[in-house]
């Protein structure tokens, strides 16, 4: 152990442990910005670029940036002597500089990370003024790059390339023009982006964001000649709260059901239902593929993977293209419900397709691209219309001057509001897979499933295996999530080695609870582990917890879809994949 | 070329060598050739090394002058390239600076020719550790 | 006693030998030292005597490279590199161009005995694109040895192996800083990262990699050569040898010179640079480039050596020299050293990413004569802010040439500030060109003359020059046969 003194206070630290380590074991808190790190999920970001973190350690020649500066036996630091607080203010000051000053109309004001950090320091003015820097802007139809907002924290690129593996996001420039930026400067849509808003998330100001569609469903919902109705996915339940202070993991299904029927849609449903549909769907693309296998067929097409996460169907046709006949056509939930929506139930309240509006409540902004993908359309007449965010969903709610403490808690609609515990836990990695077994058990042994809990699905390592006792068959079960593990997994079916049967992706670290749509975690990984307990606990509240037995489930195959992997079925719910590995283009 | 493959070779090789990089000529020996020495480093080469050493090749054959022209690195008068050595045989290295085509030609008339200086010589102002 | 002020042992070649004649090479002891590394020392003899010797890294920090093989050599890994830094970027700076192009069998010699030395068989030259004529003549160095069986597999029978590929710099200053440098020959954007770890534990591809300069290779097969002892005697007490300084500026024998550590500034100047240009008056000589800072008079007999120089308030650097007389105004030195680290600047951290470019505008005002009191207060903090909090080398020290004139020559800076005069009438928005009436005979021709009309009156009566419409341009002072107008 080493013996190091901050601030006069002693503390034994382990070898390797970083000054910013050793100072919150006293109860130091140094202020950091670029620096991120989400210790449950091994992300970290420590570029030691800000230099906000800057200390005193007593015989060096210059500060030491706490992130990156490992403790020393015997170190003496201290942490707020006038030169370090000098010299934290004047860089600051240097950030805030090259900083445009649109705060009160800027999309991350109040939720922005620079902005609480001048406050923090408590910047009153800029003693050095000059050049800004200017960047083109670029919006895509998931993300919106304000680049002049970019204060090089690396955040993103760390997330775009080491987490998620993708490669957009970089260094580009040098010196004063330096900028995070696709290769070339292009735009992102003319990127291998996967739009799955990681780099969103991430980012401390609103040099990154979210293409806000606000306003489109607040003009939806005020034309009279429309039916406007929403579904909102899983893992919305489980942050919304956090816009309106609640703690993180706090359940808000009942109230965000209440504010949508007060914000004046029609019909408030629920995409749970539709992912129920897609485990019957997928569920039973996985028995055929497994029957074929257990026949011998060795054109079995396995392991299947899941295709519910738009970012990563965008991943794989990027990166992948050779396996885009191995993840499962179900579509994904989003894209389930809006066929249904305006087919089944368009029909059963007697409109046209054309007099109905779907928005979707999303985690996410690869669903945002997903909508408006060509193949999801009739007619130009997109099946989901507005994607909208979590943090989206929130600004919605203000703006209609609704008390969201106070709300009464509602049930959704029906017959698209009824959903399964197996449909919660879409919303969290390892989710979707423990939904597909518990249905795929019970209609392969024929058998009734005594505990619908598979405790080893869950959890927040990267890279997971487990295997489920199918009545002998030993099904063995891959998970990834992050794009980073999925591509490691990718790599040993190319290569030919993997050992699964069905292997489960999401593109965001933790599932869809940590999708880019999600309110922010400003770095604490507390908050991700709290929303995935919130599905958990609301799975197991649940009456039903298995999708086959969801009740309007059955209805809808009965009246109207006939069996699963129908003609029908798979007119409305399944989907094929593109090549786009040569989609790059240079402008 | 003959491989190197002992401390032994490389001796052989060095002594082989040394004689050619600076052989002892009597001033006597009417056979034996001038030695000039071009500096064609870039800075060199920008000033007009090239055409220098060209000029001189071609010309001290011409005028039928015993001569082995080399290139070689920088000498480190940056201020007066393009700089030569010219060593008379028996005598000591001249280094002439600023040479251009004019005083290439007076160097070969009057310093190789007949022996007069030229102006434009540069002491030398080094050290060498070759003793 | 030595006759002259300059000994040379890095650039014992240069000059002497055809760069692209291998046998040129070994006729002066070439590949010797290699051999009797090879064959008569352990490696650790070799580091030992290297260590003896006092040689310091001549790249600009000074670290004792004795000590830096040994590092390399004591971290335990499958693969080690040597890598040689040829991305000299300094302004006025060309020691490492003209070994390169005079003599590259030296660095090739001296980087496999580092390679013997640290148990590296593969090294990598990291040299600037823009030096075409040096990576021509590497090449065929590296050919030639390669044939000789001087590199490559089991060199003189004695199972070491050793072999050198190049990479290519693509024109940033940076890449000179030794962790951008990897990442740069890592395929990755060329920005330093923060250290330690140090590349000596691990370096290209995450191994342990000794980068050593140009120059700091060269002297080696001497060291070996003649022995560690021959080496120390020359140099002062802490800084061993000689040093290359390209010796450029308002001096009279602009050039490459070689002198032992410990000559004065006097010495370099006056003897071997033959004095200021032009008999003008010296004012201050620039050591170091963007990093390095300005000696003035008071410095002229200050022993220079790496110790001396950082406390004179500059630093040895990689060698550029650049001497300035009294039409230089400091303040636009300054200006120019910044306008270099701006343009240099990687970027990643916001201290020498934003703090250099406000460094460079404030400096700019105060060439304008617009600046106040309150700017040069802000200026000392700022420089001391990037200094204290930059990432690399660079960003803590380009700071240094503001804060070596503020020291040296803030008269000058109070000059443009207080009084909007530039004493040495360089600054063009401080300069004022005005009639000198007695002179004046109103002949009219810098009226006619003035692009701008800026200058009023009469035939045969005095003229005015209207400053508010004056562009500077001098049009009128070269035209005026009478002397009449005069640059205040």
């Amino acid at each position: 152990m080493l013996k190091v003194t901050i601030d006069n206070k002693t503390v034994e630290v382990a070898p390797g442990t970083s000054i910013l380590d050793a100072a919150a074991k006293v109860g130091i808190q140094i202020p950091t910005l670029c620096y991120l790190n989400l210790h449950d999920l091994n992300i970290e970001n420590k570029p030691a670029g800000c230099r906000i973190c800057v200390v005193e350690v007593e015989g060096r020649r210059n500060l030491a940036p706490a992130c990156a500066t490992d403790c020393a036996d015997g170190m003496k630091i201290n942490t707020h002597s006038i030169r370090v607080l000098n010299t934290r203010k004047t860089v600051m000051e240097l950030i805030l500089s090259d900083h445009p000053f649109d705060c009160l109309v800027c999309a991350k004001s109040g939720k922005c990370d620079l902005q609480k950090m001048a406050q923090d320091l408590g910047i009153r003015e800029i003693r050095y003024q000059g050049e800004q820097s200017h960047y083109r802007e670029d919006t895509s139809p998931a993300i919106i790059r304000d680049v002049d907002k970019c204060i090089m924290c690396r955040r993103c690129e760390m997330m775009c390339n080491e987490v998620q593996t993708v490669g957009v996001l970089s260094g580009v420039n040098r010196g004063f023009e330096a900028v995070v930026a696709p290769a070339f400067e292009m735009n992102l849509d003319h990127s291998e982006c996967t739009y799955c808003g990681q780099c969103v998330a991430v980012c401390p100001t609103a040099a990154l964001t979210e293409v806000d569609h606000t306003y489109k469903v607040i003009e939806a919902l005020a034309d009279p000649t429309k039916v406007v109705v929403v579904q909102t996915a899983p893992a919305v339940r489980a942050a919304l709260g956090e816009e309106f202070g609640l703690e993180p993991g706090t359940l808000v299904t009942g109230k965000m059901v209440a504010a949508l029927r007060q914000l004046g849609f029609n019909y408030v449903f629920d995409t749970d239902f539709a992912a129920d549909l897609t485990i019957m769907e997928e569920g039973t693309e996985l028995l055929t593929r497994l029957n074929k296998y257990l026949a011998g067929d060795t054109n079995a097409n396995l392991p299947i993977l899941t295709s519910c996460c738009p970012g990563w169907v965008n991943f794989f046709e990027h990166h992948f293209p050779e396996l885009k006949d191995i993840p499962s056509t179900a579509r994904s939930p989003q894209q389930m419900f809006g066929p249904i929506a305006k087919n089944y139930f368009a029909d059963k309240i007697g409109i046209k397709r054309e007099d109905m509006i779907v928005v979707s409540i999303m985690p996410c902004l690869a669903k945002k691209y997903e909508c408006s993908r060509e193949e999801f359309k009739v007619n130009g007449d997109p099946d989901v219309n507005y994607s909208v965010s979590t943090r989206e969903l929130a600004n919605l709610i203000k703006l209609a001057n609704i008390d969201f403490h106070n709300l009464d808690e509602d049930d959704f609609d029906q017959p698209l509001g009824e959903s399964t515990g197996a449909g919660v836990i879409f919303g969290t990695t390892g989710g979707v897979i423990e939904a597909a077994v518990r249905t795929a058990y019970e209609v392969h042994t024929g058998k009734t499933l005594e505990k619908v809990d598979f405790e080893q699905l869950r959890g927040m390592e990267g890279v997971r295996s487990a295997s489920v006792d199918f009545n002998g068959l030993e099904l063995k079960i891959g998970i990834a999530h992050g794009l980073g593990n999925a591509r490691k997994l990718l790599e040993e079916i190319k290569a030919g080695t993997s050992q699964y049967h069905a292997i489960e992706i999401m593109a965001c670290p933790g599932g869809c609870i940590g999708g880019g749509g999600q309110p922010l975690h400003h770095g604490d990984s507390s908050i991700l582990k709290a929303r995935a307990q919130a599905l958990y606990r609301e799975d197991a509240g649940k009456a039903i917890r298995k999708s086959h037995e969801n009740p309007f489930i059955k209805e809808l195959y009965e009246k109207f879809l006939g069996k699963p992997n129908s003609h029908k079925a798979h007119e409305l719910l399944h989907t094929h994949y593109f090549d786009k590995s040569n989609q790059i283009t240079i402008e | 070329m003959t491989k190197i493959n002992s401390p032994e070779d490389l001796l052989r090789m060095k002594e082989e060598f040394a004689g050619r990089l600076n052989p002892v000529y009597s001033p006597d020996d009417l056979t034996a050739p001038v030695r000039i020495r071009v500096a064609m480093a870039t800075c060199g080469i920008a000033s007009g090394a090239r055409e220098v050493m060209d000029y001189l090749t071609e010309e001290l054959e011409k005028r039928s002058i015993q001569a082995t022209v080399t290139r070689v690195g920088c000498m480190g008068y940056c201020y007066a390239e393009p700089t030569i050595e010219v060593t008379l045989p028996g005598k000591e290295p001249v280094v002439f600076g600023e040479v251009d085509i004019r005083k290439a030609d007076q160097i070969i008339e009057k310093f190789i020719r007949l022996g007069e200086p030229v102006d434009g010589i540069i002491p030398l102002n080094y050290e060498s550790i070759d003793k | 006693m030595t006759k002259h002020k300059q000994i040379r042992i890095a650039l014992r070649n240069c000059g002497v030998i055809d760069p692209q004649a291998i046998g040129e090479y070994i006729a002066r002891d070439g590949y010797q030292a290699l051999a009797t590394c090879l064959t008569k020392m352990t490696p650790e003899e070799v580091i030992d005597q290297i260590k003896k010797s006092g040689l310091r890294g001549r790249g600009g920090g000074g670290f004792p490279t004795g000590l830096k093989f040994e590092i390399t050599r004591k971290s335990v890994s499958d693969q080690k590199y040597v890598v040689c830094n040829a991305d000299e970027g300094d302004p006025g700076a060309f020691m490492d161009r003209s070994i390169l192009e005079g003599d590259p069998h030296s660095v090739i010699e001296a980087m496999a005995i580092c390679g013997y030395c640290i148990g590296a068989d593969k090294g990598l030259v990291y040299i600037r694109a823009e030096y075409p004529l040096a990576i021509e003549r590497l090449k065929i160095a590296l050919e030639q040895a390669r044939e000789m069986g001087l590199l490559g597999k089991n060199i003189f029978n004695t199972g070491f192996s050793f072999d050198i590929e190049l990479r290519y710099g693509a024109g940033a200053f940076v890449c000179g800083e030794e962790t951008a440098l990897i990442h740069s020959m890592e395929g990755l954007r060329g920005e330093p990262t923060f250290k330690p770890p140090f590349p000596s534990v691990s370096g290209y591809l995450g191994k342990p990699t000794n980068v050593n300069n140009v120059e700091t290779f060269a002297n080696i097969p001497v060291i070996i050569n003649k022995g560690a002892g021959w080496f120390s005697a020359i140099g002062t007490e802490k800084s061993k040898g000689t040093k290359v300084f390209a010796l450029a500026g308002k001096i009279n024998n602009v050039g490459l010179i070689e002198v032992p550590m410990g000559t004065t500034l006097r010495e370099v100047i006056y003897e071997i640079g033959g004095g200021i240009r032009n008999g003008k008056k010296f004012k201050a000589v620039q050591t170091g480039g963007p990093s390095g800072g300005c000696l003035t008079e008071k410095h002229l007999d200050t022993p220079i050596d790496y110790d001396n120089l950082i406390a004179a308030g500059s630093m040895m650097g990689s060698g550029g020299m650049i001497v300035m007389d009294e039409d230089n105004c400091m303040v636009a030195v300054a200006k120019f050293y910044l306008d270099f680290t701006v343009d240099e600047s990687c970027g990643k951290c916001a201290p020498c990413r934003i703090g250099n470019k406000r460094l460079y505008e404030l400096l700019d005002k105060i060439t304008q004569g617009k600046a106040t009191m309150e700017d040069i207060s802000n200026l000392k903090n700022l420089c001391t802010v990037i200094r204290d909090a930059s990432l690399c080398g660079l960003g803590q020290t380009s700071s240094n040439p503001v804060l070596s004139t503020l020291d040296n020559f803030y008269d000058e800076y109070i000059g443009h500030v207080v009084d909007h005069k530039c004493a040495a009438g360089q600054c063009k928005a401080l300069m004022k060109y005005v009639v000198i009436d007695e002179n004046c005979v109103g002949c009219t021709a810098c009226a006619r003359n003035c692009p701008v009309n800026a200058i009023s009156g009469e035939k045969k009566q005095v003229h005015f020059i209207h400053q508010d419409i004056c562009i500077k341009c001098g049009a009128c002072y070269d035209r005026c046969k009478f002397n009449a107008i005069e640059i205040q």
